[in-house]
């Protein structure tokens, strides 16, 4: 119950300010412009498949679809530290911490609330994306089971760099450095996947395996794999786990 | 209702509070009383369980801090210096989210928004925006919000800073008004504060504690002893400055003589008595029995700003000499 009451005013407060709306603008604008390139490429290729006589498979899902959840998830990581720099950051710094943690509330129950406050709004960023995604249900047939697993897969990435940057907004009373972090670590586990490819010795299965990318490749495919949903969920726990011990240690600290 | 004993907290340099016991009972306003930095703010925040005591226990309502600390929460309200306020909030909103948070259940929140917001005189903003008002307002919604799930203790940090002279009597007034139901403390450096509002005072300086009393005994120590303000000058003649301090000296009953300014052959003084002495009419007597003109002659009451500064050993003027009536005697014990 404590949980919910400030989830909703974590909600409240990105949506007070410019934050949430700039957001979801700005997903919505670079999603749209992946889904017109997307769109036009399967456009072209399906014109050229004609006039040169041959009958090309064309499958919107595998074509259109699956390209733009890759693009999505990459953009993800550019507006996570943005939804998280300000969770823990601000409060610390304005001295509303203190009420928080006066409060009869546990400090589990303040972390899962901010979590859940920015997850929703993660959704609610997610969501703009809908409007293009329904455009192609309107002009085709794509199979709607890819899309949801697809999506299922952004949020549960999201999900884990959400509490990443939670944990990351704990450690500082500085919003700029919390999000200038959160995005670094970002971008160093989307690198990861980069770095190692091709590498299949232990070291570096060990390092791809980190990556929180290479996790959302069976999502985009329309896989569920137990396997990436553990990674996942143990990624949330463990972040959420450190930031409550993180917590903690501001009480001995301060 | 709250006991704390050897309550100590250290920091990784430093000691910001140093074994400090004292208690208050139901329905007590105390003060809380201390230049800056000298460990209230700790104390409190040791108090609301905000940080762990490094030593020694505090206890409020039976409950100590560290072992139940969700039980001692509940039945604290507390305003930190800063209140603790999301700009972005209007005023009702803000204090639903903290009754809610407190543990009022959603069929009774808006009642006591209700009844907080009228208590506190903040009716009239309560659709604003936090960050739009203005600091008086700002500490009054703070004070609401410290109240909105009626506590059993009260715990005010510096509850009139940075007020104007209006606002500081306003919400005197209020924190007055809610001793009946509350045990109340309140941290300031105001001295005037704790004589207003306050029936007992502690006293720390430097993390230590220095006196725990009730208002009226700290004042009674020093109300034996009177202060004359005294100006004389010369008939005749220059005058020696130090000479006449030495005269004054010698008048029976003055514990010390201070120079204040010299200007023009009009000299002032102020002196004060031994404790239980009056010297008025022997200072008269002394000042034209010398031939000097007697300007003015005038009682100067000893405020608890006196006894303040005499038990934190602050400076002000030089250094008595001679006996100190208010030495750190009557610490609980």
């Amino acid at each position: 119950m404590n949980v919910w009451i400030i989830c909703r005013k974590e909600l409240k407060s990105y949506f007070a300010s410019p934050i949430a709306y700039l957001l979801m603008a700005f997903f919505a604008l670079i999603f749209g412009f992946g889904f017109f390139t997307a769109t036009r490429d399967f456009v072209r290729f399906g014109f050229m498949a004609e006039m040169q006589g041959r009958s090309m498979p064309m499958n919107v899902n595998e074509q259109v679809i699956r390209p733009l959840l890759g693009f999505a998830s990459t953009v993800a990581l550019f507006l996570i530290p943005m939804i998280t720099m300000r969770l823990f950051a601000e409060e610390k710094k304005t001295g509303t911490i203190e009420l928080l943690m006066t409060s009869p509330v546990y400090d589990w129950e303040i972390i899962l609330g901010k979590w859940l406050g920015a997850l929703l709004l993660y959704l609610c960023v997610l969501a703009t994306s809908a409007i293009n995604i329904a455009v192609l249900f309107a002009f085709g047939k794509p199979d709607w089971k890819p899309i949801v697993i697809g999506y299922l897969g952004l949020i549960l990435q999201g999900g884990t760099l959400l509490a990443i940057g939670a944990f990351i907004s704990t450690t500082t009373k500085n919003q700029i450095i919390a999000g200038g972090v959160t995005f670094f670590v970002c971008l160093l586990l989307w690198l990861l996947s980069w770095f190692t490819a091709y590498d299949t010795t232990g070291y570096g299965s060990v390092v791809n395996y980190l990556s929180i990318v290479t996790h959302f490749e069976g999502f985009q495919k329309g896989v569920i794999d137990s396997k990436d949903v553990i990674f996942y969920l143990s990624m949330i726990f463990f972040s959420l786990f450190i930031t409550s011990r993180s917590m903690e240690s501001l009480r001995w600290r301060a | 209702m709250i006991k704390v004993q050897g309550l100590t907290k250290r920091y990784a340099r430093t000691v910001a509070v140093d074994n400090i016991s004292f208690e208050v009972e139901k329905g007590q306003i105390v003060g809380f009383l201390g230049p800056n930095g000298a460990g209230k703010t700790t104390t409190m925040r040791v108090l609301t369980c905000f940080l762990p005591p490094t030593a020694g226990t505090a206890t409020v309502a039976g409950f100590d801090v560290l072992e139940n600390p969700h039980e001692v929460k509940k039945r604290i309200g507390y305003l930190p210096e800063t209140p603790p306020l999301y700009p972005e909030m209007e005023v009702s909103e803000y204090l639903t989210f903290v009754g809610r948070l407190k543990g009022i259940s959603s069929a009774d929140v808006d009642r006591r928004v209700g009844e907080v917001t009228e208590r506190c005189a903040i009716g009239d903003v309560r659709n604003k925006l936090i960050g739009k008002l203005s600091k008086g307002y700002r500490q009054r919604v703070g004070l609401a919000q410290a109240i909105i799930h009626n506590p059993d203790v009260l715990i005010l940090d510096e509850p009139t800073s940075g007020l104007d002279p209006k606002q500081i009597i306003e919400t005197r007034e209020l924190i007055k008004h809610l001793s009946g139901d509350h045990t109340i403390i309140l941290s300031t450096h105001i001295l005037s504060e704790v004589e207003h509002s306050c029936q007992r005072v502690v006293i720390i300086n430097r993390g230590k504690l220095v006196a725990v009393d009730s208002v009226e005994n700290l004042t009674n120590r020093l109300r034996g002893s009177e202060a004359v303000a005294l100006e004389v000058a010369s008939s005749n003649g220059p005058l020696d400055p130090a000479a006449v301090q030495q005269r004054l000296e010698q008048v029976s009953g003055v514990s010390r003589v201070l120079p204040r300014e010299a200007r023009d052959g009009r000299m002032a003084f102020e002196v004060e008595s031994l404790q239980g002495r009056h010297i008025r009419a022997d200072l008269a007597r002394t000042v034209v029995d010398a031939g000097w003109n007697l300007n003015e002659l005038r009682a100067v009451g000893l405020s608890l700003e006196d006894i303040f500064l005499q038990l934190t050993g602050a400076e002000k003027a030089p250094a008595p000499s001679t006996q100190n009536p208010a030495p750190a005697a009557s610490q609980e014990g």
